[in-house]
């Protein structure tokens, strides 16, 4: 057995592809400022000088470009891990992504395939400026094809970006960015090319976090599922509202696309509410497709309707009032006394 | 054998026009002689007014830089050592022309009139932009590289379709400047940009300063043909000029946008410069960058340069650069005041100007977010 290490979120996500070129010479390192800068959070920071610089690439500026060209590599057999410096600067790649990426393996009946990941660091809460803090991920949860997930701790962020790595499914990797510097506890053995990181038998576990939610705190009275940076939101809530007396579950969901319905199923079957809470608009977003199915699949279970805390329908705002619009502790905990005074 | 001293990578071989050296001495040169008369025509006050400028615009950084390492700003873009690509190129517009700029044209905004404070807005996380664009013919900073360059070209498009392109009256003809990096040459829609400006022979001149760093990554990791000639192919013509040479920007700048306005059409400017700061004041440039090349670029300071200029012709006094100095104390005095008396907006603002005409779902989350406030404001459950 591993000792487990204490690391941030970002030193993890780091060492999970340092684990993967270390296992498979197929994966490649793409995107603005990877190298020698390590990225504009440090991300890949080391990468390129232990790997060089064919298999760690500063690209051109152009999203565009890196994600079609990342195709095209994939069609070529490697494994291609594109970084997006920003989740507002994903749009130029929009195009590639949505039209090409995602659709590839279908279109050729299954013959081809484009394991492409695309790392993105997102949601806010830091202090950026205009296009730093988006949260675009029902954008790409509506296009078949892609997997979108999020990771809420060091520990999951070590395998799942592995996971994500060793798909033969593309996937959109969105890293809370706001949690980018919270610590825990990381196993290097774990995922799949966690053997190629320590010494010592490979570890037989699977995780198959891209499928699988995990229930991050468990309680009785309403279930709360989150994903990414609202995980942290939603154990906060509960914390206070045991102070309260109440006990509160919390799902966090990892994949996004696809969710894990039965594991969100039971646990509402147990607390008979739920309430989703995530950082992008409420609108039109991932809530709306959670609520839906929670309704059409927990229908007797249900002692109040499902709830959405989230963003409000408006451009991400200005920093100095972003906490106002990012779901915060308190909306959450508004929103549980509203569930339980049905 | 000694190491040849430290060349910078832009490729040396394309013909640059340079009407003044880093000494400070006119010169002219087969490439530079056609903008030698501009650059003759402007006299010492005007060249008093660039070095003014280009003083105002580096204290405006220090200021700001300093600002943000107080925690005042959450993040700011210096200029520092493109200050004659900004002034030269700005004082070559005419009043009627506009400005697109990227979110660095702080020399820019300043020669137009953008009160430099006001741009702070957007850097200290109070606003998105939001000065007044008509008043200054200055559009908003765009944060999202290279998208803007098809904003103004469209734009340019508008001018020519207004019929006031090509009219003969100088007060009447309108051109367009668009300012990007080396690094936003790559992106698609820079190139998309040219297309069009030359398939609608707008009266555009793309600006680029070709500070030699996209953040960390050099020219040589962004392209490989010179980016004066990237515009050819799609039949834009293109000039390399010295960006640290304030009137050679202004000469070459005043030529593209006197054809442009005459119906001409587009011009791609390459003007080699050097960010002499970090990307922004969260980069690290230590981590990419040598001393020597910063050593090179800071001895071809564009402002020790006009300095150089006015004083060898006698334009330089000392009661000038008292006065100039004086100036900038207030000015950053001012800046420093101002940015600290700025509170927060009213998080209610954030509904504001989301559509123009009512949303029923943006109404009823400010609504909502209404009766939420005043739940606490009532001593509410929180
Ligand atoms: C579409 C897009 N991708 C990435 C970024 C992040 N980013 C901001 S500035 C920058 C470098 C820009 O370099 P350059 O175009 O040379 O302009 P400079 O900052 O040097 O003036 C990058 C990568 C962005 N703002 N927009």
């Amino acid at each position: 057995m591993n000792q487990p290490s204490q690391m941030v979120l970002a030193k993890a996500l780091g060492q999970a592809m340092r684990a993967a070129l270390a296992a498979d010479e197929k994966v490649v390192l793409m995107g603005e400022d990877i190298g020698p800068l390590g990225g504009v959070f440090r991300v890949t920071d080391g990468l390129q000088a232990e790997f060089g610089t064919d298999r760690v690439v500063d690209t051109p500026l152009a999203e565009s470009g890196i994600v079609g060209t990342a195709i095209g590599l994939a069609l070529r057999g490697y494994r291609p891990v594109v970084e997006i410096q920003f989740d507002g600067f994903v749009f130029p790649a929009f195009d590639q992504i949505t039209t090409q990426l995602a659709k590839l393996h279908s279109r050729s009946r299954g013959r081809l395939r484009v394991p492409v990941v695309i790392r993105i660091p997102f949601g806010g809460g830091i202090g950026a400026v205009e296009h730093h803090s988006e949260s675009p991920e029902a954008l790409f949860a509506h296009t078949a094809g892609l997997r979108v997930v999020s990771p809420a701790n060091p520990a999951d962020a070590y395998v799942m970006l592995q996971e994500a790595i060793s798909s033969d499914d593309p996937v959109i990797f969105l890293e809370p960015k706001g949690q980018y510097w919270t610590k825990g506890d990381v196993d290097l053995a774990a995922g799949p090319y966690g053997s190629a990181a320590v010494a010592g038998p490979a570890v037989t576990q699977r995780f198959d976090t891209l499928n699988k939610a995990r229930i991050a705190r468990e309680g009785d009275d309403v279930t709360l599922i989150a994903y990414g940076p609202s995980v942290a939101t939603a154990l906060k809530a509960a914390a206070a509202a045991e102070t309260e007396g109440t006990s509160i579950e919390v799902v966090d969901l990892r994949a996004i696309s696809p969710f894990d319905m039965a594991t969100v199923n039971s646990s509402v079957a147990k607390t008979g509410r739920a309430i989703v809470v995530h950082e992008a608009p409420v609108f039109f977003g991932a809530g709306g497709e959670l609520a839906a199915r929670i309704t059409e699949e927990c229908f007797y279970e249900l002692e109040a309707p499902v709830l959405r805390v989230g963003g409000f329908h408006a451009p991400y705002p200005p920093a100095k009032i972003e906490h106002e619009y990012l779901p915060g502790l308190d909306r959450v905990l508004d929103a549980v006394d509203r569930s339980l005074s049905f | 054998m000694p190491a040849a001293p430290w060349q910078p990578s832009a490729l040396t071989a394309e013909p640059l026009v340079q009407l003044v050296d880093h000494a400070g001495q006119r010169r002219v040169d087969d490439v530079s002689a056609p903008y030698e008369p501009l650059a003759r025509a402007l006299d010492a006050d005007a060249l008093r007014t660039f070095y003014r400028d280009m003083t105002l615009t580096r204290r405006f950084d220090e200021e700001s830089t300093s600002l943000q390492r107080q925690g005042e700003l959450a993040l700011f873009t210096q200029s520092k050592g493109q200050e004659a690509a900004q002034i030269g190129s700005a004082h070559a517009m005419r009043p009627q022309d506009w400005a697109f700029p990227a979110y660095r044209e702080h020399g820019v905004l300043l020669v137009r009139g953008v009160p430099l404070r006001q741009e702070l807005h957007l850097f200290r996380g109070i606003d998105h932009g939001g000065w007044d664009t008509e008043q200054h013919r200055v559009h908003l900073n765009t944060l999202v590289i290279g998208s803007h360059a098809l904003h103004a070209t469209g734009y340019a498009m508008g001018m020519s379709r207004d019929g006031l392109v090509g009219t003969g009256d100088p007060t009447k003809d309108e051109a367009t400047v668009v300012y990007f990096g080396d690094g936003a040459t790559s992106q698609g829609d820079v190139s998309e940009a040219f297309n069009f400006a030359a398939v609608n022979q707008a009266p555009i001149v793309f600006f680029c300063q070709n500070n030699q760093w996209a953040i960390s990554v050099p020219g040589e990791l962004q392209y490989r043909g010179p980016l004066s000639r990237r515009g050819e192919g799609f039949g834009v013509p293109g000039v390399r000029v010295d960006g640290n040479d304030a009137l050679a920007v202004y000469a070459v700048t005043k030529t593209a946008l006197d054809k442009a306005r005459a119906g001409g059409g587009p011009t791609l400017i390459e003007a080699v410069t050097f960010r002499r700061g970090a990307h922004t004041t969260s980069d690290d440039p230590t981590r990419y960058r040598s001393e020597t090349e910063e050593k090179y670029w800071a001895e071809r300071d564009p402002i020790d340069r006009i300095v150089a200029l006015l004083k060898a012709e006698g334009a330089w006094s000392d009661s000038f650069a008292a006065r100039v100095q004086a100036e900038g104390d207030e000015f950053a005095d001012e800046l420093r005041t101002y940015v600290r008396s700025l509170g927060r907006p009213d998080p209610m603002t954030m509904f504001d100007n989301v559509y123009t005409t009512p949303h029923a779902i943006n109404e009823a989350e400010r609504e909502w977010m209404r009766q939420y406030d005043a739940s606490f404001k009532k001593g509410g459950s929180r």
